[in-house]
């Protein structure tokens, strides 16, 4: 596919660089651009205020943009172009398309521009200088350990709601998940979607509440006995669950999510949920604007991948499991 | 001028016939597909011939349904409403807003909501018969004006904690063994009223001609422009109602609701038979597209086929429906 066609992207480069030379005429602060998927995503928004603090304490201007959608390339493409062209010296970016991006991320290195990856890996990896992310395996692993000490000696029915086809977060949601529960065979580097006996239904959700509703209606039809609901992200989590109050099942199932957003924790809390794995994309922000400053100071790049950690918040605790309450949850958590 | 030959009013017979035929004619083909479909997961999906499995594709299909509704009328008039979606998840947005973060009572927030959707749909309107421009472009611009507007007025976020008066709609009455919900009620009847006023009324008639040849159609009197306008703000309305019905369906106000049905709602019309230049089409066939990709998505998850498949075999209904339309055409 081609992007978008050279004059416009030139003469949106050229206007942001005008616009950007006035201000940088008035100092010459140290330009940082930050990229999220999308504009309208919590997660992404309280990132951009993460991203905000950190500039603002250290004196530096930041630009932001996104893509139109969960997996438009083309717009981060010429968000990046546009970034360059108006003098950032580094870009935070979370990848739409794990591959697609690197021609555009190596064309922007090549003019000494320092790339970071925040929240989610380029594929490979190495095509950015540095990746600030959660480890999304690990971040299943978690709810999957979770989930089987909850059931004890219950043998599991599994409804695994999921991202869409081939994105590597959805991916390793899902096999830490399973991996986490005790399925054998699957490890961090296992390329696609796992199976296991005890998975009775798999549908994608696209992380959305609607279709994560209908999703989790359909499963239940397929197979009544569905006990342990893996979801990729809190707003199909809330669609689980209202699919499962409908069949009046919400007290006898498992839904585990991942996320830790603030609307996610407090049904941690009201028992919607019984574990989520809580990340930090305001620590992904600041680390990553403070790696622009290190190198539009010293001319030092950040190197290699840096976990910001995750943490397992429970409703209630289990034996063997390390996990913290909703309290906690609530003082860390994103979004509102 | 007074007309000494009152049959020549009437339209004439071969005329006549052709013109009632060939709707139905594009409905038996998708209701074939339905029933084929029906048959065959009954037959290779288990749990899926239930009255609950039933009333579940139902409760699936009915957001979409009503939407669809406000589509095909605005579909035989010859246009396109590509702003269908983004309108619904304002209605979604404003609704569960006004009741829960400003606190009005439920009533006001839902008749608030029903207005400002409606308004949307007159503008879009208003836009095309009064400054002329193409629907398709309106109803784009339209589409990225509301969908910015829902995003800033909500701060992107949803907003759970709805009053039960918001979610009404999602309760449910037995019927057998299986659990019907009031919003798929709401939906069956705004298909049968809708249905009978295209069918019984002037404006209804009006609406079909107009979409058949709008030159003709205001030659012989009709005001087609107001027919037009009318369209678009009825189905404003109507994406407004989609919305209370959705609310009542996820429970929550998601800004981000919304965003593949203008599409989707295409698709069940074209599925449903419905001629996309207009003048062509019942309203039952939309109904009956809609269930068509609820009847698939339901029945191959019970199958355990991925979810992509679904995707596919919608695109190929897609082509089939039209060019079997097409085809039985040319035959005739």
């Amino acid at each position: 596919m081609r992007a978008t066609p050279k004059f416009v992207t030139a003469t949106l480069s050229l206007t942001a660089a005008a616009v950007l030379g006035l201000s940088l005429a008035q100092g010459a602060q140290p330009v940082v651009g930050l990229i999220t998927k999308t504009e309208t995503n919590p997660f992404f928004v309280k990132m951009k205020e993460g991203a905000q603090k950190a500039a603002t304490v250290n004196g530096v201007r930041l630009l932001t943009a996104a893509g139109k959608t969960d997996g438009d390339n083309a717009g981060q493409v010429t968000a990046i172009e546009n970034m360059v062209a108006a003098g950032a010296k580094t870009i935070l970016i979370t990848p739409n398309d794990a591959k697609a991006i690197i021609p555009s991320i190596k064309k922007a290195q090549a003019q000494g521009v320092q790339v970071i990856a925040l929240d989610s890996p380029t594929d490979p990896a190495s095509a950015v200088d540095a990746l600030y992310a959660t480890n999304n395996y690990q971040a299943g692993v978690l709810i999957g350990q979770y989930a089987r000490k909850a059931m004890g000696n219950k043998k599991a029915v599994v409804a695994m709601l999921d991202l869409f086809p081939g994105h590597p977060v959805g991916i390793q949601r899902h096999n830490g998940f399973l991996a986490g529960y005790g399925v054998a065979g699957i490890n961090a580097r296992t390329a696609n979607l796992a199976t296991a006996p005890i998975v009775a239904c798999a549908q994608d959700t696209f992380g959305d509440q609607a279709k994560g509703q209908t999703a989790m209606e359909n499963c239940l039809q397929r197979n009544p006995n569905i006990n342990v609901v893996y979801t990729i992200n809190e707003p199909a989590a809330a669609g689980a669950y209202q699919a499962l109050k409908a069949a009046g099942r919400e007290k006898d199932v498992l839904i585990l999510s991942v996320d830790g957003g603030c609307a996610g924790v407090r049904n941690v809390q009201a028992g919607v949920i019984a574990a989520t794995s809580q990340q930090y994309p305001l620590k992904m922000a600041s680390m990553g604007v403070e790696a622009g400053v290190a190198y539009a100071k010293g001319g030092k790049k950040a190197k290699g991948y840096t976990d910001t950690g995750v943490t397992l918040i429970a409703n209630k605790a289990v034996a063997g499991v390390k996990s913290q309450d909703a309290k906690f949850g609530l003082a860390n958590c994103w979004g509102q | 001028m007074t007309n000494p030959n009152p049959k020549s009013l009437a339209i004439p017979p071969e005329r006549y016939s052709l013109r009632e035929r060939l709707p139905s004619i594009s409905v038996l083909g998708p209701l074939m597909a339905l029933v084929l479909a029906v048959i065959f997961f009954s037959v290779r999906a288990d749990n899926f011939l239930s009255g609950q499995n039933f009333s579940l594709i139902l409760q699936q299909v009915a957001v979409l349904g009503v939407l669809a509704i406000g589509q095909t009328l605005v579909i035989l008039t010859a246009g396109i409403d590509l702003s269908n979606g983004m309108i619904m998840a304002l209605g979604n947005v404003l609704v569960t807003k006004l009741a829960v973060t400003a606190g009005l009572p439920p009533v006001v927030a839902i008749l608030l909501a029903l207005a400002a959707t409606t308004f949307i749909g007159f503008l879009n309107g208003t836009l095309i018969t009064r400054v002329k421009l193409p629907p398709f472009i309106v109803t784009l611009g339209m589409l990225n004006i509301v969908f910015a507007t829902t995003q800033i007025y909500s701060g992107a976020q949803t907003v759970t904690g709805l009053p039960n008066a918001l979610t009404f709609l999602g309760n449910t009455f037995r019927i057998g063994g299986a659990a019907v919900t009031y919003g798929t009620v709401l939906m069956l009847l705004l298909y049968l009223v809708t249905a009978l006023i295209l069918s019984h009324t002037a404006p209804g008639r009006h609406l079909y001609a107009v979409g058949n040849n709008p030159e003709a159609a205001r030659l012989t009197g009709i005001p087609t422009q107001r027919v037009i306008l009318l369209v678009y703000t009825v189905a404003g309305l109507l994406y407004g109602i989609a919305a209370l019905v959705l609310v009542a369906r996820t429970g929550a106000g998601d800004p981000n609701a919304g965003g593949t049905e203008n599409l989707d709602s295409i698709t069940a019309v074209v599925l449903g038979g419905t001629s996309l230049f207009g003048g062509r089409g019942l309203l039952i066939g939309t109904l009956i597209g809609a269930l068509i990709v609820g009847v698939f998505r339901n029945g191959l998850t019970l199958m355990g086929v991925p979810s992509v498949y679904q995707i596919l075999i919608t695109g190929i209904l897609v082509i089939l429906a039209v060019a079997t339309d097409q085809f039985s055409r040319r035959r005739s």
